[in-house]
């Protein structure tokens, strides 16, 4: 019986040499290491062998089963290298081939820089405020410094809607710039104050390569105790910094607003010439970028504010001119046609 | 506006490069747009006089003219009407740059061969130098013209083109800006006494003024002048007009409009003796009052408008026109120069109804002073003298019903830093304000100061407008940069800012491409979702002035917009389209501003994916556009059920009402096939709407955590036959009734062979799991059976074989 444990194993083994395939693997142990193999056999009829031989033979048969347990385990290891060896040298194929399509969409560049200004402004204080596109002729004009027949309202020409008061004046209107909401963000809110204010404005204007008759600004506000125009200065300059980069040169001018006193104008070095003039910049070198200034007093008296205690300062930008300067769009109208073919490049 | 560089230095030394000086001028407030050059395409052409003139051998119309040009004379073939011998002309040589007078184009003068004579450079149109539009004779120069002097050196000049802010009325005149230089370089300005020799005659008995709306006409004050002759002005007066942007008319006119653009008052001249009853009367106009202005155009007044009248008529639109009846014309022999001031804000009024925007409406809408009409009075009637001979009668015409003395403003050092963030000096701020010409008086404080405007400065009431004269002419660049270094403020953000920006980019994610659209829109687009015609509900929005037809309304959806887009992308995009926009509607409200919901609005049509070598190019369906409802439902973690819509531009079956607690937030649904041919629409569109303001309430809750369940689920799958009037949510709803059914997904819907007529299959596939045990088989048969015979009872399903 021992001789015979010898001979089965050498055969075993030689059979387990020629396997080729793993999933023979499994049937080679069924037949030799199974519950109906030969030598789960000899280990069941160990009982009825007297107590040496049980001994001896099953010593020996335990070892043979550990050896083809090994050996299986040896051979699995080394088909699955080989097969691992054919699968990753041998297979023919084409990574060029393009990926499954995924439906890809695209936020309006309008949206994306809107949202980069607000988060630059929100990473220094400031909340975002909504409010009203069709506006009384008080918030947009009059509570500005901005009364009828003030030459100003000319730099903003104005859609009315087509409703009249007891004066019968016309009186509600499309704000022509978010600065609109300043009087109504400080009735509303008491100092102090750091919000700026996204959304869509109007002009009565004809449509040309730089003109629409709606487009996008943000309005800014801060109002509090000793804000002076250095801080104005010194918040425009961080955000022109993280927005347009380090080494872009900054212009700070006087310039009138009715509801800023001071007032002042910001511009940047146009990034197509680079300063030596072009017809982007109309030759000045400078591309005007916002507005800004103290809060007028009067300004802050109508909210009921005291100039004497509270000082603050705003500022507006538009929005749309910035995605044009950054990737050189030479229509301002692209952004309102909804042609995919544009909005899908940003 | 536009100032001559000679012009301002006849006021003011500028020894400062131009590029400074237009630097400086722009810091401080006055934006230099540009400078260009008069005279800088004038090489090549010189001053000539006229010595000969020759008819050409072979043609009546030409004429051979030989010109003086200093060192040399030439003689060229010319067509002109107007030569004269003796006459100073422009001549140019070959390869002088002209203006083509057909096309416009600037091109080189060649010699030419005309009708067999030979002719090496011509005598210019005004034209053809680009001085005017002026081609109706060759230009004559004025009789001091030096003879071989370049043009360029004769006629040129820089000139800036200056943005003057509307508060600054002062500095729309060359001594204005004369003034902010002395102030911005430390140069002091030119600026002598005008004095003429008038006549004994006194001007009071020739004309009498009345103003009998002072609130309108804060000071009237004229001149009169006898004896003048009306001709045309000389070519230096000309040439700074036209260098300025205004046309050459007659000398009394030009002097006028040299005067304004000067001192920055505008004149007015009448005829004197066309002035009926030696009286001018400053009133409204009655209601309806007809006059015909200088452009021959009857004009309708009404009583809130100014004018000047004689005794029985209008002669004049106070500071807007002139009137025709008393115009100056060649043949006027006597003067009456009006030089007043009127309400800025009556001005606008005037200038905007009649549609009569002038340079001088400009100056008087603004804001000028009254102080300003005796000097500029005085230097008009004194060029006019010069220019156009007579005598001024003794003394000046003068009411001034408006005086008002210019009251002090305290300004301290304190409160220059308090506003600019940054420490002047007193004695720096004094001479600031002192080189503007503000008067500075001490006050009772050391570190204060009284201040007083000078007379021409309108834009002065309160110490912060002196706080920026300061800085402004010292210099914005000297105002440091800080941070703001107060405590940051309570922020209460709005949460419909945050909800519009997690579905945008929500959407984006499901592959959609956002649109922008005009919110104005047409009565024409709001029309094309209505399935026949009746009136708009909601009543849109009307401009009072609508910029077009397409433009008139405010839009009270964002669909037919998008609808719009799509079918224009379809033009030129064969493969899947899917848009939104995320924006405001327009509703009106009585009394009111309109209410502007945040709306969210796509469209989807096409394929699914793009065709890819892996196939895939199956079409959108209702299920697509339902499936991103509730994907971005679930992401805002609001639950909606789905219920039979009734909206009239969709498909009547094809679309659902979405409700999230009894309240109604969107729709979606298949585009009505009525609607989509409107919209050039020729495949199927599917459409959502969602109402995000309303549906904002129900995305701020508390979210409540599930705890997971550690007893293994076990899985069974059902089919059924229903009539096919049952709908899943029927289904569903009986099936999640039972406890221990963790979860209900359908995975097949069928309809057709074998399944009987009126019948449909479906097939779901249940989830069983019991939070506090393992479940057994024998536990999930029995709730399945329960859950059958539920089904059946209710339902009249019957399980599939």
């Amino acid at each position: 019986m021992l001789k015979q444990l010898e001979e089965l194993k050498l055969k075993v083994l030689r059979e387990l040499e020629e396997v080729s395939e793993i999933k023979e693997l499994e049937s080679w142990r069924v037949r030799y290491l199974g519950k109906k193999s030969e030598l789960t056999r000899i280990l069941r009829s160990l009982a009825t062998l007297p107590l040496e031989q049980r001994k001896t033979i099953g010593a020996l048969a335990n070892e043979v089963r550990a050896d083809l347990e090994s050996s299986l385990k040896q051979k699995r290891q080394t088909l699955r290298e080989a097969q691992v060896v054919i699968q990753t040298k041998e297979e023919q194929f084409d990574t060029t081939l393009p990926g499954r399509p995924l439906p890809i969409g695209h936020l309006h560049p309008i949206t994306q820089t809107l949202y980069e200004i607000c988060d630059i402004f929100i990473s220094m204080g400031f909340q975002v405020v909504e409010g009203p596109e069709v506006e009384w002729d008080y918030y947009n004009f009059e509570s500005l410094n901005i009364p009828k027949e003030h030459p100003a309202r000319d730099t903003m020409s104005t859609l009315w809607v087509d409703s009249k008061a007891e004066s019968n004046e016309r009186c509600m209107l499309l704000r022509t710039h978010t600065t609109s909401m300043q009087l109504r963000v400080m009735e509303k809110t008491p100092p102090p104050l750091r919000v700026i204010i996204p959304g869509k404005v109007y002009r009565y204007e004809a449509s040309d390569a730089t003109h629409t008759p709606m487009f996008h600004q943000i309005d800014g506000l801060v109002v509090d105790k000793g804000i002076t125009m250095a801080d104005l200065k010194g918040t425009l300059y961080e955000v022109v910094r993280r927005f347009f980069g380090e080494d872009r040169k900054v212009r700070f001018r006087c310039d009138y607003f009715p509801f800023v006193e001071p007032g002042a104008e910001m511009a940047i070095e146009c990034s197509v010439c680079s300063g030596n003039g072009c017809r982007l910049c109309g030759n000045s070198g400078w591309i005007e970028i916002l507005g800004a200034g103290m809060t007028h007093p009067q300004v802050l008296q109508r909210a009921g504010l005291d100039p004497e205690v509270y000082s603050g300062f705003a500022f507006g930008m538009g929005v749309d001119r910035i995605p044009m300067l950054r990737y050189w769009i030479d229509n301002i109208r692209l952004f309102y046609n909804s042609d995919l073919r544009f909005l899908r490049q940003f | 506006m536009k100032v001559s560089l000679n012009w301002l230095r006849e006021y003011i030394d500028i020894n400062l490069p131009l590029a400074d000086l237009a630097d400086r001028l722009t810091m401080a407030g006055i934006e230099v747009s540009g400078m260009p050059v008069t005279g800088g395409n004038l090489g090549n052409i010189v001053v000539g006089q006229i010595v000969a003139i020759n008819p050409h051998p072979n043609a009546d119309r030409l004429t051979l003219v030989t010109i003086d040009l200093g060192t040399e004379q030439s003689t060229v073939v010319c067509g002109a009407p107007n030569l004269r011998l003796g006459d100073k002309v422009a001549f140019a040589h070959v390869d002088a740059q002209l203006i083509d007078p057909r096309s416009g184009q600037v091109c080189r003068l060649k010699p030419a061969k005309i009708r067999g004579v030979t002719s090496s450079g011509m005598a210019c149109s005004e034209k053809e130098l680009g001085i005017s539009d002026s081609h109706e004779g060759i230009m004559i120069l004025s009789e001091e013209a030096p003879v071989g002097t370049s043009l360029a050196d004769y006629l040129g000049d820089t000139v800036l083109d200056l943005e003057v802010t509307p508060n600054r009325p002062d500095c729309l005149s060359v001594i204005g800006i004369a003034r902010e230089i002395a102030a911005l370089t430390g140069q002091s300005l030119h600026l002598a006494e005008i004095s003429y020799k008038a006549s004994t005659s006194p001007i009071d008995s020739q004309i009498s003024v009345e103003i009998v709306d002072p609130d309108l006409c804060p000071r009237y004050c004229a001149s009169l002048v006898t004896g003048i002759k009306v001709a045309e002005s000389p070519q230096w007066l000309q040439q700074r007009l036209l260098n300025c942007g205004m046309r050459p008319i007659n000398n009394i006119v030009d002097v006028t409009n040299y005067v304004m653009l000067e001192y920055g008052q505008p004149l007015h001249a009448f005829d004197y003796h066309r002035i009926r009853g030696k009286k001018i009367v400053v009133r409204r106009a009655t209601a309806g009052e007809v006059i015909v202005s200088l452009d021959w155009v009857k004009r309708t007044l009404d009583e809130n408008m100014l004018v000047i009248a004689d005794e029985e008529r209008a002669v004049a639109i106070a500071g807007v026109m002139g009137g025709a009846n008393s115009e100056v014309t060649e043949s006027a022999t006597t003067l009456l120069l009006e030089s007043a001031n009127f309400n800025p804000a009556s001005i606008h009024r005037t200038g905007s109804l009649l549609r009569l925007p002038s340079e001088a409406c400009m100056r008087f809408e603004r804001g000028i002073r009254p102080e300003l009409t005796i000097p500029a009075l005085k230097r008009a009637t004194h060029l006019i003298l010069q220019l156009a001979g007579g005598k001024a009668a003794k003394g000046l015409a003068d009411v001034y019903p408006g005086k008002r003395d210019s009251e002090p403003i305290l300004l301290s050092t304190e409160m220059v830093e308090r506003v600019l963030g940054v420490e002047f000096g007193f004695d720096q701020i004094v001479s600031v304000l002192s080189s503007l010409g503000f008067d500075c008086k001490p006050s009772a404080s050391v570190s204060e100061v009284r201040v007083t405007a000078p007379y021409w400065r309108s834009d002065i009431q309160q110490a912060v407008d002196l706080v920026e004269e300061v800085a402004r002419i010292i210099g914005y660049d000297k105002i440091p940069a800080t941070m703001l270094s107060q405590q940051l403020p309570r922020q209460n953000p709005d949460p419909i800012i945050n909800l519009k920006r997690q579905v945008r980019y929500s959407l984006i994610g499901y592959g959609f491409d956002e649109i922008v659209t005009y919110s104005l829109t047409s009565s024409d687009m709001l029309n094309k979702l209505l399935t026949e015609p009746r009136p708009l509900e909601p009543v849109p929005l009307r401009m009072a002035n609508p910029m077009t037809a397409e433009q008139e309304y405010l839009r009270t959806n964002l669909r037919a917009n998008l609808l719009d887009a799509l079918a224009s992308n379809r033009r030129h995009e064969d493969g899947n389209i899917r848009l939104f926009e995320l924006g405001k509607v327009y509703l009106p409200r009585p009394n009111d501003l309109p209410s502007e919901p945040e709306v969210l609005c796509g469209v989807l049509s096409g394929s699914r994916l793009e065709r890819s070598w892996q196939g895939g190019y199956d079409s959108f369906d209702f299920y697509e556009a339902k499936g991103v409802v509730e994907g971005l439902l679930s992401q805002v973690d609001v639950e909606a059920s789905f219920e039979k819509g009734g909206d009239e531009s969709l498909h009547p079956v094809k679309q659902a009402t979405i409700i999230v607690d009894g309240n109604r937030v969107g729709v979606v649904g298949e585009l009505h096939p009525k609607v989509s041919p409107a919209f050039d629409i020729s495949e199927t569109v599917y459409l959502f709407e969602i109402d995000l303001s309303s549906l904002l309430p129900f995305t701020i809750g508390h979210k409540m955590f599930q705890p997971i369940l550690r007893f293994p689920t076990i899985v069974r799958d059902i089919a059924l036959i229903v009539d096919t009037g049952v709908t899943h949510q029927q289904v569903s709803n009986i099936i999640s009734s039972f406890p221990l059914v963790k979860q209900v997904s359908i995975f097949d819907a069928y309809v057709g062979e074998p399944i009987p007529p009126g019948k449909k299959s479906l097939a779901y596939r249940i989830t069983f799991q019991s939070p506090t045990h393992t479940m057994t088989d024998d536990e999930v048969s029995k709730v399945q059976q329960k859950t059958l015979s539920k089904l059946s009872s209710e339902l009249g399903a019957m399980p599939r074989s």
